[in-house]
């Protein structure tokens, strides 16, 4: 299988070439290297999964019977037409929003049951989240915002300023730490939402149209940082209704009507 | 998993964020909890001021007068209850506190009338019906008397029973006397009185300006006068309820509640009522305008958990829970009261100082209520924030990142 292909295969001088990226190995959950021994726990593994809304006498549904494996160090872009309930699979897949139907394992443990206040503890912990709007503070500098990622998740308040200060190196702009996001461009801040989605080393990093707001020249540069990220070993899931900015993913899965198609591979 | 949480520290650093985000719009918000505990300072501190201002004017006569008095209470004329001892001053004297004491009574001199020369005046416009008023020495002191001219009993006098007298001002008007260095003599019925001195002003006992006054001996003597029916006390500030415990006692000691003592209202319960006269109206236009405060500080604040909504849901997406953004909010309107009633409190503190100067009164504040003032202003915020913040906390994080921005 190809998920973890270049994470396993990498010799430790490309290791070497990477400094500048993330280290993901005190990750609990994103390094593949604990799986090697025995059959590799999917981070998502979605079955069944069904998303209704009611409205009144009415019911839309808006998922239907998703199935859906993830693997560790995959990079996932699901397309699809606009309403055609990818959105809706984002949010069920970062715990925004509960399913109706089905179940939604996350690194093998059941969290469509969960509480709100667990769902919150685990969105908070193991999800990273990249927003087209990139939802940014922006009366606050950038160290703060990528600091504000730990905000509620129990990171001392000493230590947060340092690992922001070390994602911003890791997608290169540490030199704006001290900026106001309205000084920086739109591919900037895109990165500085990027740093604070990884700063919590989450073990699953979703991306929902990142470069939607972004010209093609800095889409590339963002869509080269997500590729490192995933050579670092980072999953990631990646919403884009771009079949160009899809096929840079190992994987592609369509989405038509609430149904999930397991597309072609880029 | 643990739940995700927000200390106490990073809740207070991200509400001043928050709020010094917006400076502009923080100040302008406050300005209403400024205005109301500002107007409330003041209305407090200068009903106080003003409060202890009379006070202060009282306190020359009022709190350092004690009467006692051993007359019968009621209609008609008064009846001497028990006598007083001849020895008032020497009694009276010895506590500590007293400055001044004296006891007077009225003499009964019959059908008596008073004249400056004997003449057999059948109009009668030469007598007059005046007062006859027997002193001990110290009753001068004691109400504060001061002479025209001539001079005041003493102790000698008293004790000898010489038939002399003093004139209160609106006697010796009446008599048409107003130099003594001649040695003029007033006659009670028959008998004859040489004028010592006139009065010119009593501050206590009043009726002394229109009566000729005798020593108390004297009195004795000549009239069987038997007791005095009121003893005036000076006391020092602030013996007044001292003095008027031990006074009875003093005078009477076997029989203390035979005679009746007046002191002064005591100065705190004068102020109290100065206060609430004073204070009710602008209390209630103070409050008016507190709430006004916290009306706008909720509209300030609903506006702002509107426009930040993405922020809201960005927060719900970074593991924060609907109560950490509930706090956040009501934080941040309680830290806008409090500022509001720290600025509020130093307002009011320097209209009262200002008005005080422009008085040259004191100005006087209760303590607890520049310290109050902020709790004051920061319950405002916090009831304030309950509602924005409810709405901020029910906010689902989906909805809020999809219309936030």
């Amino acid at each position: 299988m190809r998920l973890s292909r270049r994470r396993r295969n990498r010799p430790p001088d490309d290791e070497q070439a990477q400094p500048e990226l993330y280290d993901w190995e005190g990750s609990p959950d994103a390094g593949p290297d604990q799986y090697e021994a025995d059959v590799p726990i999917p981070v998502v593994k979605l079955a069944g999964l069904g998303r209704e809304y009611r409205s009144g006498e009415v019911t839309v549904p808006a998922l239907v019977d998703v199935d859906l494996v993830i693997h560790a160090g995959e990079y996932v872009s699901v397309v699809g037409p606009s309403g055609s309930g990818k959105s809706t699979l984002l949010n069920v897949l970062g715990l925004l929003d509960h399913p109706t139907a089905g179940s939604y394992l996350l690194d093998g443990v059941e969290v469509s049951t969960l509480t709100e206040v667990d769902r919150t503890a685990v969105r908070g912990r193991s999800i990273g989240f990249v927003f087209q709007a990139f939802h940014l503070l922006s009366h606050r500098t950038v160290l703060e915002n990528v600091a504000l990622a730990m905000l509620y998740t129990g990171v001392p308040a000493s230590e947060r300023s340092a690992r922001a200060a070390d994602a911003l190196e890791s997608v290169g702009i540490g030199h704006r730490a001290a900026f106001q996001p309205t000084q920086l461009s739109g591919g900037e801040r895109q990165r500085v939402a990027i740093a604070r989605a990884i700063v919590s080393r989450p073990a699953l990093l979703l991306a929902d149209e990142p470069t939607g707001n972004l010209d093609s020249r800095t889409s590339d540069t963002v869509l080269g940082l997500v590729d490192e990220l995933r050579d670092s070993g980072l999953t990631i899931i990646m919403i884009t209704h771009d079949p160009a900015v899809a096929a840079r993913a190992d994987r592609s899965v369509r989405i038509r009507d609430g149904r999930l198609s397991e597309g072609v591979a880029a | 998993m643990t739940p995700t949480r927000l200390s106490l520290r990073d809740l207070l650093s991200e509400a001043v964020a928050g709020l010094a985000a917006r400076p502009g719009r923080t100040a302008l918000t406050v300005l209403g909890t400024v205005l109301g505990v500002s107007a409330l300072v003041a209305t407090v501190g200068i009903a106080q001021t003003a409060g202890n201002r009379i006070v202060g004017a009282f306190d020359q006569l009022e709190a350092t007068s004690v009467v006692v008095s051993n007359e019968q209470p009621g209609f008609g004329a008064s009846q001497i209850r028990v006598a007083f001892p001849a020895d008032v001053e020497d009694r009276l004297g010895r506590l500590n506190g007293v400055q001044a004491s004296g006891a007077l009574g009225e003499v009964d001199i019959g059908d008596a009338r008073v004249s400056a020369v004997k003449l057999d005046d059948p109009r009668g416009q030469n007598d007059f019906d005046i007062d006859v008023y027997a002193v001990t020495p110290g009753v001068l002191e004691a109400v504060k008397g001061t002479l025209r001219t001539g001079r005041w009993f003493d102790a000698g006098h008293d004790a000898r029973a010489d038939t002399v007298a003093v004139l209160g001002p609106g006697a010796a008007a009446a008599l048409t006397i107003v130099r003594v260095d001649q040695q003029p003599v007033v006659f009670i019925g028959e008998q004859p009185f040489v004028v010592m001195g006139i009065l010119a002003d009593v501050d206590r006992q009043t009726k002394l300006l229109d009566a000729v006054i005798i020593p108390d001996g004297t009195a004795r003597a000549a009239f069987g006068y038997r007791s005095a029916t009121t003893v005036q006390v000076d006391v020092a500030l602030g013996a007044a309820d001292l003095i008027a415990g031990q006074a009875a006692v003093a005078l009477r000691p076997n029989d203390p509640e035979q005679v009746r003592v007046s002191k002064p209202p005591s100065p705190g319960s004068l102020r109290n009522q100065v206060e609430v006269d004073v204070n009710f109206l602008f209390i209630i236009l103070g409050g008016v305008s507190l709430l006004v405060g916290a009306i706008g500080i909720a509209n300030v604040t609903l506006v702002s958990v509107l426009e930040r909504i993405g922020e809201i849901g960005l927060r719900r997406a970074m593991g924060g829970r609907s109560r950490h953004i509930a706090a956040q909010f009501l934080v941040e309107s309680t830290a806008m009261g409090v500022l509001g009633g720290i600025v509020g409190a130093t307002i009011g503190v320097l209209a009262i100082v200002a008005v005080a100067a422009v008085r040259q009164w004191t100005p006087v504040l209760a303590p607890w209520i520049p310290v109050g003032a902020p709790l004051l202003g920061g319950l405002t915020g916090l009831l304030a924030g309950v509602y924005p913040a409810v709405r901020a906390a029910s906010l689902e994080p989906v909805d809020a990142l999809r219309s936030g921005t």
